[in-house]
């Protein structure tokens, strides 16, 4: 599926007269331009409401963040340092009907992947039974041998799963990738909310929207239930690497939302093998770490030795059954890049079930048929290295130059195991008020998954939008921005 | 709430009482050397440096400019006020979540105006309007402190900090003044000029520990006695410049902070407080006079062990006995 160049030049009225289609599926209008009954309401609202209204309903929400201190870091730019978080006004809105099916096949695929990360973990049958090469599984980076045997409360490898989704020209969602390691961007979704509640609250009030406000409620409830058995009233405790962290803001919010402590690794200590926190009362016993810090600073006894992050002895605290963490040591094989084309095979063993939710065509590198075809075709595939995250170590075929495609190629050789390709994908458009007019830009979908005792799923997610026209790079870190994602209760 | 939380609460607050109160003595130093001879001027900054336990400031800073330069914008020297109040702000950002919004912008507006001031700025026209906005602006964080903050154990944190630095401070200062003077009177001077001399550095003393009005309601402006002043600064119960007040302040921290942190047994932190308190409850004047030097010598010296009581109380104790045993009756 290529990306098509020529758009057609729309005949739509004011204020979408700067609007054009494209392959990509437009989520607001259909293919001859009438809006979809879902954004009928605010088709007509912004037909009749003026454009300097829009213009001061978007200054408001930016003030919003901006009081509110709600910004980022953008590692690696010109400035280097905090922005305001870019927020669209228009939202992105899904139907009731749409999010049943969204729902299914999230809460399918993350119970699927919790068994695969016990097996892996424990007896490998998936392995003994060849569904999935042990090579690829022995040779993810991500993979943590001290794992290996070790009893995780509950059984419960993910707890909190970011998986983004795109949808497709033909209007089905499919998922891009699992975040089963550090997932970040849910305070952006309840703070978009917030401020759509604020700037626009006769829309939001009409259309009837389900609500997202419970999710640090149901966080709370989720990490307590995987306390270890038999602490009558556990704590939780949401672990950050400190304040100069880029997701800084979100463990702040997250912890005061649920009224627990925000720690840093050296408030705590680990002792007789039980995790303990320095308050001013004691050593206080903790049984529950939200950990917002990658395993190889978790513990410099067992990971990386320099890390100044983590907790010394916080492994054997683990080993020892003491603690839980949400989510526990060694997910990121699950979330592998070259994994992930293998995850249909893991729901169908793990439940006998086909997958709700369908994945993207992927090609993986190590297989030599699929490498020759995919170093024929870089210009017009996306090629990604396994373990990056934030939309790094990425080539867009058909936006690449033939010096970076000739790069790509190079790393390729040097280590397949490390990258994979997919077709270079129409992610569906939104339309977003940019530039003082209504124009279509690309985007995705974060929902979040919370699996304690039961999975939660908080209706909709953080919509990621690439903010520059025509680019496909969502992700905050290299410069998107977010929408205010609805699903419709009616 | 975490011992880390708890330290940088403390120390912030130090740091800004100890801002404050330099910026005071700048002002009212400079103000009393406008009209004396130059020769006295590097004296009286040495003693000034003394009570604020500087170590000597090096053979270059030798004039009144170099003086103000160093203890207002040297960011190399850790006593100068622009690195109080950036130490401060540092403790501040660790904690961002503790204090009020309102709080961390004013902050952080002090150090920005500070930073932003040169010297030149403030020497040639708003010497005093600058120093006054530092101390202005410190008043402001404080007002602000107990206006939107919870009082919870993180505000009595900040309590015990601003009231230990200014009693450790005031007994200090008081301390130099009273050597310097019992060294003019063994010193064979013209008597009214030393006479005139002496009144304006009591005067000074008092306007230095924002005192001076409100000595002047109790007292009068008529006597400005060396152990009248005494008195006041030690032991008066109401001016909140005093020391007996700011110990009391220490004490009623300190047992909020117990109480709030269930700390089973009497640590020894509040015995500390409670006996320097009531000290300074029972005193009498006419007994400290004699050998004041002796007793401010020991205030601070109670000042600095309720220091390292509260260090090791609250925030540096060892493991050992440390636990909280679940189950136990949360006061």
């Amino acid at each position: 599926m290529l990306l098509s160049d020529t758009s057609e030049s729309s005949t739509l009225p004011p204020p979408f007269s700067g609007y054009s289609f494209e392959k990509a599926y437009d989520e607001m209008f259909d293919a001859d331009g009438t809006p979809r009954p879902a954004y009928k309401k605010l088709y007509y609202r912004l037909r009749e409401m003026p454009l300097e209204t829009l213009h001061q309903r978007q200054q408001a929400a930016d003030m919003a963040f901006l009081n509110q201190g709600i910004t980022f870091i953008v590692y690696g730019s010109k400035e280097g340092a905090e922005r305001v978080w870019p927020y669209d006004l228009l939202p992105r809105i899904i139907t009731r009907e749409e999010w049943v099916t969204i729902e299914k096949g999230l809460a399918q695929r993350i119970t699927a992947l919790n068994h695969f990360l016990k097996d892996i973990y424990h007896d490998e049958r998936i392995l003994s039974d060849g569904v999935i090469p042990r090579a690829l599984v022995y040779s993810c980076c991500h993979l943590r041998r001290q794992m290996r045997g070790l009893h995780v409360p509950h059984d419960r490898y993910i707890t909190i799963v970011g998986t983004d989704l795109v949808r497709l020209p033909d209007g089905q969602f499919a998922v891009l990738e699992d975040n089963l390691r550090v997932p970040s961007g849910v305070s952006y979704m309840l703070t978009n909310r917030e401020v759509m509640k604020r700037v626009l609250p006769s829309l939001i009030d009409s259309y009837g929207v389900q609500p997202i406000g419970h999710y640090g409620q149901a966080l709370l409830s989720t990490l307590l239930s995987l306390a270890p058995h038999g602490r009558l009233d556990p704590t939780v405790v949401l672990l950050t690497p400190g304040v100069y962290n880029s997701a800084y803001f979100e463990h702040t919010f997250l912890a005061r939302q649920m009224g627990i402590e925000l720690v840093e690794g050296r408030d705590l200590i680990v002792h007789n093998n039980i995790v303990y926190m320095r308050t001013i009362g004691g050593l206080r016993r903790v049984d529950v770490i939200y950990r917002r810090i990658d395993d190889d600073y978790l513990d410099s006894l067992a990971f990386h030795p320099r890390s100044m992050l983590g907790v010394p002895g916080l492994l054997n605290a683990y080993r020892a059954g003491n603690v839980t963490l949400a989510n526990a040591i060694g997910t990121g094989v699950a979330d592998d890049k070259a994994l992930y084309a293998y995850v249909p095979a893991i729901i169908r063993y793990y439940l006998q079930e086909d997958p709700i939710l369908q994945n993207v065509e992927t090609y993986l590198l190590s297989d030599d048929q699929q490498r020759r075809y995919v170093l024929e075709h870089l210009d017009s595939l996306v090629v990604k290295a396994v373990g990056e995250s934030g939309g790094y170590g990425m080539l867009i075929g058909p936006y690449s130059t033939a010096s970076q495609r000739e790069e790509f190629r190079q790393r390729i050789i040097a280590e397949p195991r490390n990258y994979i390709a997919q077709p270079t994908l129409a992610l569906s458009r939104a339309p977003c008020f940019t530039n003082g007019h209504i124009e279509p830009r690309h985007v995705d979908l974060r929902p979040f998954i919370l699996y304690g005792d039961h999975i939660t799923i908080v209706p909709g997610g953080l919509t990621r939008v690439a903010l520059k026209r025509g680019s496909l790079v969502v992700n905050s870190s290299q410069g998107g921005g977010s929408k205010d994602t609805w699903v419709l209760d009616r | 709430m975490l011992s880390r939380v708890a330290n940088n609460l403390y120390w912030m607050s130090r740091y800004l009482e100890r801002a404050e109160h330099t910026a005071r003595l700048i002002d009212v130093s400079l103000y009393h050397l406008l009209d004396q001879k130059s020769e006295y001027a590097m004296q009286r900054w040495n003693r000034m440096c003394d009570s604020l336990r500087i170590p000597s400031l090096g053979e270059e800073v030798d004039d009144t400019y170099s003086v103000t330069q160093t203890l207002t914008f040297d960011a190399a020297n850790p006593s100068s006020i622009i690195s109080c109040i950036a130490a401060a702000r540092d403790n501040a950002q660790q904690i961002r979540e503790r204090i009020s919004i309102e709080m961390w912008e004013q902050l952080n507006r002090l150090f920005l105006h500070v930073k932003r001031t040169s010297m030149e700025d403030m020497w040639f026209s708003e010497r005093h309007e600058f120093l006054a906005s530092v101390k202005e602006g410190v008043q402001l964080f404080q007002g602000l402190t107990d206006s939107t903050m919870i009082c919870d154990e993180g505000w009595h944190f900040i309590r015990v900090g601003r009231f230990i630095e200014r009693a450790w401070a005031t007994a200090a200062l008081l301390d130099v003044h009273f050597l310097t003077s019992s060294q003019a009177s063994e010193e064979p001077t013209d008597a009214v000029q030393s006479d005139h001399l002496e009144y304006l550095e009591w005067v000074s003393l008092l306007r230095s520990c924002s005192a001076f009005e409100a000595y002047c309601k109790v007292y009068t402006a008529a006597s400005i006695h060396s152990h009248r002043i005494a008195e006041f600064l030690l032991l008066n119960a109401e001016s909140p410049r005093s020391i007996r007040f700011a110990a009391a302040m220490i004490q009623s921290a300190l047992q909020a902070i117990a109480k709030a942190s269930s700390v089973r047994h009497t640590p020894r932190v509040e015995r500390l407080a409670g006996r320097m308190r009531a000290t300074l409850d029972y005193d009498q004047i006419e007994d400290i006079i004699e050998n004041i030097h002796s007793y401010l010598d020991n205030i601070q010296k109670q000042c600095i062990h309720i220091h390292n009581a509260i260090y090791q109380t609250y925030i540096f104790y060892p493991i050992d006995g440390a636990m909280i045993s679940e189950g136990a009756a949360q006061s």
